[in-house]
């Protein structure tokens, strides 16, 4: 999938490497207007983008800017935040996800979720993953074996635990409990991720891993990732959003090719923040 | 050196404190061993408790511990879950529910004697009775099993819950497979110390479940409570010290052995809780 | 618009409405009980003929005499005297527990306090009735007297107020232990200058939630008080408290002395209604951290 592999530590400046290419642009999520509110206080609004399939989309931008509500919008899971209001559109595969006929459980198995803190269930690892499988009906034991094994290769972690599945997830390291946790997300075989700053939480050898794991995720997966680290965005990302506070309130001040965006801002704004001016 | 003299004066407070508690303890145990046998657990009391044992008072203690908890576990274990689960925290009506919970709480237990003396025994007409008795205390224990549970789930880190419905994952499920398995340590301890107080307890049975010292045929008898029966045999029996001594030893073990498993099991649970921070 | 409703009826709708009708059975059985005392106290209460209990000379029930100050002087009386008496040594035992304990003594120690906390009230009545009583009956008959009421209710809020006391002070950040040692304080200075009044708000806590227990206890105060109504004025004078009151006379009061008694537990709700107000106000003070 990458051609050029970032090695090791995700602090040093890998070269511009973005993956292949998204030739074909086909829309994945489409959002229209989305603001968000907490407690009648607008925190996001007037944010409208288009989400590709197969790509991999960086949010960046200075915290408190609403990148993490504007992701937690996508898959509903604002609607657990109490106050919380969200207004405007989000398309997803051809159905605004507003609409009362969604399901919400369903949706969500369609759009996984990785968060800063890796949060594996206190339970073990195997179960960890059973609990997912089971709850959406799935109870045929050798298919369950078999996913397990797919999701537990595809992040790499198979050959460190494959000897003790039975033990708490909770005993592995941070790295191989954020990797757990999205072997668990993918393990719905959903067709989003989305990745609320996965790396932040992690040492940089173990965040070198699981960027690593997010570029081979690449393409099969449709990937939105916020991250406040630049580089890394540069590295994996194909397309950037960059979010900025004006008034309080969180608004999308340019989006589009990350490689543009890095090295030929359209905005001020973005130019000083890419250049470390700001920010 | 005045240094000196407050260092004196804080291990004399210790002192006076350890001296006061042992002098209690040590009369309990000295005056009451000799009362404990095996046939004074076993059995029946005779000339008003001054000689014969305990049994159907042990009995009756354990009947209206056990009809208490029949109706102060769903209640209270459901009403927690609802508070802490299933609500909004900020909502009119939840937080009039933990008003009501919060003033009940601390609610004299001879006030819930009176209650239960006129509802139980007289408006539903239970008269002295162990289920007059069981569900007295089942109101007593409730505001403080709420609590104690509520408090054991809140505790429980928001992340699990936030991971579940992310992957579409119903928060029954949830609740019975994540966070009641995690916060039940705690969930028990609040129990234990519950039945704790509720097997202490004397002034809210004199007038629920009464002072019949027979053994009891069904939960419409009337039956003495072991808090109770210590009452009985040290203020209206006339020589009654003695077994009143003993019957308080027996009382003394059951609670502190109810208490000490309570305080390993929040001690564990807390240990589980500072693993997961590391 | 608002579109974060969802009002698919799933599994956990229907768990949450189990839930909800097992809280509100709960609810209304809390409820119950202040509406069932309040209804059955309604005959004393009515057309402000509850003025009687702080008119009336005396506690006359049989000549509808039902005047309730000389017991709730007594329980006043009784209440503070015991955390008079507890409060020095709670909070000594619970500063000796922190910092001047050796390990091997301050652990023990400690968890004897929480064990004593759980002791049934009717076994500190069984002793002070057989021992302490006796003892001062050699002094001062009577001997059952509010002295011994006091005593005995100080041992049994001790470990109230020496646990709490206890996790206000260990939960203090660590930084305050070493700024006072920067300054060359000495222990003693730094424990009554810094560390107490820094705790301070958790230990009135405390002694707010001793102060309750000691104002519905029964049975220990009971048994050793001598239940005489009359207004205290010596230490070795027996007194009556309200709990005591409603426990001897329940069972074969009627009528309007019947409707005294519940209107009594009404007082005794409202006076433990008011100390858990302070404590919450005290408790919602501390979130904040002004003043």
């Amino acid at each position: 999938m990458s051609k050029g592999l970032v090695t090791g530590n995700a602090y040093t400046l890998g070269s511009i490497e973005q993956g292949e290419p998204c030739c074909e642009a086909v829309s994945h999520f489409s959002i229209r207007d989305l603001a968000v509110s907490y407690q009648q206080e607008t925190v996001l609004s007037n944010v409208s983008l288009e989400v590709y399939k197969g790509c991999i989309t960086a949010l960046i931008g200075p915290s408190g800017c609403g990148k993490s509500s504007f992701l937690s919008a996508l898959n509903r899971l604002s609607d657990m935040v109490p106050g919380a209001k969200v207004s405007g559109d989000i398309i997803f595969e051809g159905e605004n996800i507003f609409d009362t006929s969604v399901d919400v459980r369903t949706l969500r198995t369609k759009i996984g979720m990785i968060f800063q803190k890796p949060n594996p269930f206190p339970l073990s690892i195997r179960k960890n993953l059973e609990l997912p499988l089971k709850e959406h009906g799935v109870r045929n034991k050798s298919e369950i074996e078999s996913k397990i094994f797919d999701v537990l290769h595809s992040v790499g972690l198979w050959n460190e635990v494959k000897d003790r599945l039975h033990c708490s997830a909770l005993s592995l390291s941070g790295g191989q409990q954020q990797r757990l946790c999205i072997a668990r997300a993918l393990i719905l075989e959903p067709s989003v991720l989305l990745m609320d700053e996965p790396c932040s939480a992690l040492d940089p050898i173990s965040s070198g891993i699981v960027e690593e794991m997010i570029q081979r995720l690449a393409g099969r997966y449709t990937i939105i990732i916020v991250t406040h680290n630049l580089a890394q965005a540069r590295r994996i990302a194909n397309y950037a959003a960059f979010f900025w506070m004006t008034e309080r309130v969180g608004k999308l001040i340019e989006f589009g090719q990350c490689r543009p965006l890095f090295e030929s801002p359209q905005h001020s704004l973005t130019a000083a923040y890419v250049s470390g001016e700001k920010g | 050196m005045i240094d000196r003299c407050f260092t004196f004066i804080i291990w004399l407070t210790a002192g006076i404190v350890f001296l006061a508690f042992g002098w209690l303890i040590s009369e309990v145990v000295v005056q009451g061993v000799g009362k404990l046998s095996w046939s004074f657990l076993t059995d029946e009391p005779a000339r008003s408790g001054r000689e014969g044992g305990i049994y159907p008072i042990i009995v009756s203690t354990l009947l209206i511990l056990g009809t208490a908890l029949v109706i102060v576990i769903p209640l209270g274990l459901g009403s927690a879950i609802w508070l802490a689960e299933f609500t909004k925290k900020s909502s009119k009506r939840v937080q009039s529910t933990r008003l009501i919970l919060d003033v009940l709480a601390g609610v004299p237990s001879i006030v819930f004697g009176l209650f239960g003396y006129a509802f139980f025994c007289g408006f539903l007409d239970l008269g002295f009775s162990i289920l007059s008795g069981g569900l007295t205390l089942a109101c007593m224990m409730l505001p403080i099993l709420i609590r104690t549970t509520e408090a054991g789930l809140t505790a429980v880190p928001n992340d699990w819950r936030r991971a579940g419905a992310a992957l579409g994952v119903s928060r029954t499920t949830l609740l019975w497979q994540v966070l009641l398995p995690y916060a039940s340590p705690a969930i028990t301890a609040g129990l234990l110390l519950s039945i704790g107080r509720a097997t202490a307890e004397t002034a809210a049975l004199i007038f629920t479940s009464g002072y019949v010292d027979r053994m009891p045929e069904s939960l419409n008898d009337s039956g003495r409570a072991l808090a109770v029966h210590i009452y009985d045999l040290s203020m209206n029996v006339v020589g009654g010290d003695k077994a009143a001594y003993g019957s308080a030893l027996v009382l003394i073990i059951m609670v502190v052995i109810i208490n000490l498993s309570a305080n390993a099991l929040s001690e564990f649970w807390l240990e589980k809780k500072i693993n997961r921070l590391q | 618009m608002n579109k974060s409703v969802s009002q698919t009826k799933d599994i956990d709708w229907w768990f949450g409405m189990a839930l909800s009708l097992l809280m509100g059975v709960a609810a209304l059985l809390l409820l119950l009980i202040i509406v069932f005392l309040t209804n059955e106290a309604w005959p004393v209460l009515q057309g402000g003929s509850w003025a009687q209990f702080f008119n009336a000379d005396g506690w006359y029930p049989l000549e509808n005499k039902l005047g309730l100050l000389p017991m709730l002087w007594a329980t006043l009386a009784v209440s503070f005297g015991a955390l008079i008496l507890a409060l020095p040594l709670g909070l000594g035992s619970a500063i000796f527990i922190e910092y001047y304990a050796p390990k091997f003594i301050g652990k023990p120690f400690s968890s004897v306090v929480t064990l004593l906390a759980g002791i049934p009230s009717v076994v500190f009545g069984l002793w002070g009735l057989t021992k302490l009583v006796p003892l001062i009956n050699n002094i001062h008959p009577p001997g059952a007297s509010l002295l011994a009421a006091v005593l005995v209710l100080a041992l049994m809020i001790l470990p109230t107020i020496t646990l709490t006391s206890r996790s206000a002070l260990s939960s203090l950040p660590s930084h305050l232990l070493q700024n006072s040692a920067a300054l060359a304080l000495s222990k003693k200075s730094m424990i009554i200058g810094v560390l107490i009044p820094s705790a301070l708000r958790g230990i009135i806590g405390g002694v707010l939630l001793a102060l309750v227990r000691a104002v519905g206890e029964t049975m220990a105060v009971l048994m050793v008080a001598g239940n005489v109504v009359q207004t205290p004025t010596g230490l070795f004078d027996p007194v009556r408290v309200l709990t005591a009151n409603i426990a001897l006379e329940m069972a074969y009061a009627t009528d309007n002395h019947r409707a005294a008694l519940f209107a009594s537990g009404l007082l005794l709700m409202i006076l433990v209604f008011c100390v858990a107000w302070i404590a919450s106000r005290l408790s919602s003070g501390e979130t904040n951290g002004y003043d």
